[in-house]
C-alpha cells in the first residue's frame, strides 16, 4: 500500500504533535524533522485543522498542536482526508470492470481493501504511539527516533 | 458457559466485579491451532458494562487472562474478530496485539 505524499505528511504531523499534545510546533520544525516540504506541510496542516485534528496557535511561540482525541482518532481518520478510499470498482467502475475477469479482479481488490480498511480503522493515534515504545522494548538494540 | 470454561484444562472464564457488582468478563483457552501452529492462548469473548467502559476494566481482564496463559507455558495470545468490529479490534490493538501470520478463509458450502 503506497500512500500519497500529502497523506504521509499528515500522518507524520498528527503523530508528532499527538506525542506531546501540550507542545506547539511550527510547520518548519515538523518538516525539518521528517524531511518534508514545509510549503506542502503547511497546506496539509490547514486541511488537518479543518478536520479538527490540529489547531494553530497564534503569537510568540505559536505553531500547531494536536487537538483531536488520540484514544478515538484512527489512522483511517487521517488518511481519508487525503485519499479517495471509497474508490472501488463498484462505485467508480473503470473500463473492463463489467467483464467476467474484471469482476473477479474486483472481488480480489475488495478483499484487500476490506482488510486494509479494518486495520486502519482499528489503529488509534494513541495505539500507534504506544507501539513505538513496544518496539523499543522488544528491540532495545534498534536505533529508533523519538517522535 | 462458566462451568465449561471456569478454569479447567486450560480454559478460563474470568469476571470483573466492582462493589460486588458484575461489570465485565473475558473467556479464553489454550489450544493448538491448524496447520501445525503450536498451542497458544485464544480469547474468544470479552464484554464490559457500557457504564464503566474506558475505565481500564477490559485491560485488567486481558492482563489477567494473559497471566493465566503464561502460567500454563504458552507465549502467544491470539483472537479472531470480524474485520468490521473496529471497537474490539481497537481494544486488542491497544493491548499490543497486531495482525499475525494466519488469515481466515471461508466458502459457502452451496458454492460450486
Amino acid at each position: 500500500m503506497k500512500l500519497q505524499k500529502a497523506t504521509r505528511c499528515a500522518l507524520f504531523a498528527v503523530l508528532e504533535l499527538a506525542s506531546d499534545p501540550q507542545r506547539q510546533l511550527s510547520a518548519t520544525e515538523i518538516a525539518d524533522k521528517y524531511s518534508l516540504s514545509s510549503n506542502h506541510l503547511a497546506k496539509v496542516l490547514r486541511d488537518l485543522g479543518r478536520a479538527g485534528l490540529v489547531e494553530s496557535v497564534r503569537g510568540a511561540g505559536g505553531g500547531y498542536r494536536f487537538s483531536g482525541n488520540a484514544k478515538r482518532a484512527t489512522l483511517f481518520d487521517v488518511i481519508k482526508i487525503f485519499e479517495d478510499i471509497d474508490a472501488d470498482c463498484l462505485i467508480n467502475p473503470e473500463p473492463g470492470d463489467d467483464t467476467d475477469i474484471g469482476q473477479a479482479l474486483c472481488m480480489a481488490m475488495q478483499e484487500i481493501d476490506s482488510i486494509a480498511r479494518g486495520t486502519l480503522m482499528s489503529i488509534t493515534i494513541q495505539t500507534l504511539l504506544k507501539s513505538i515504545h513496544w518496539n523499543r522494548e522488544r528491540l532495545p538494540q534498534a536505533e529508533t527516533e523519538t517522535p | 458457559m462458566f462451568e465449561r470454561y471456569g478454569g479447567r484444562n486450560g480454559r478460563f472464564f474470568l469476571i470483573a466485579e466492582r462493589d460486588q457488582k458484575f461489570i465485565g468478563f473475558i473467556i479464553g483457552e489454550v489450544r493448538a491451532w491448524e496447520f501445525g501452529s503450536p498451542p497458544c492462548g485464544w480469547i474468544f469473548a470479552l464484554g464490559v458494562d457500557p457504564d464503566v467502559r474506558l475505565g481500564g476494566v477490559a485491560s485488567r481482564l486481558f492482563e489477567s487472562i494473559c497471566g493465566k496463559f503464561s502460567e500454563i507455558g504458552v507465549d502467544m495470545v491470539r483472537t479472531m474478530l470480524p474485520v468490521d468490529d473496529h471497537l474490539n479490534m481497537s481494544f486488542f490493538r491497544s493491548q499490543g496485539m497486531k495482525g499475525g501470520p494466519f488469515i481466515q478463509l471461508e466458502k459457502h458450502l452451496t458454492d460450486g
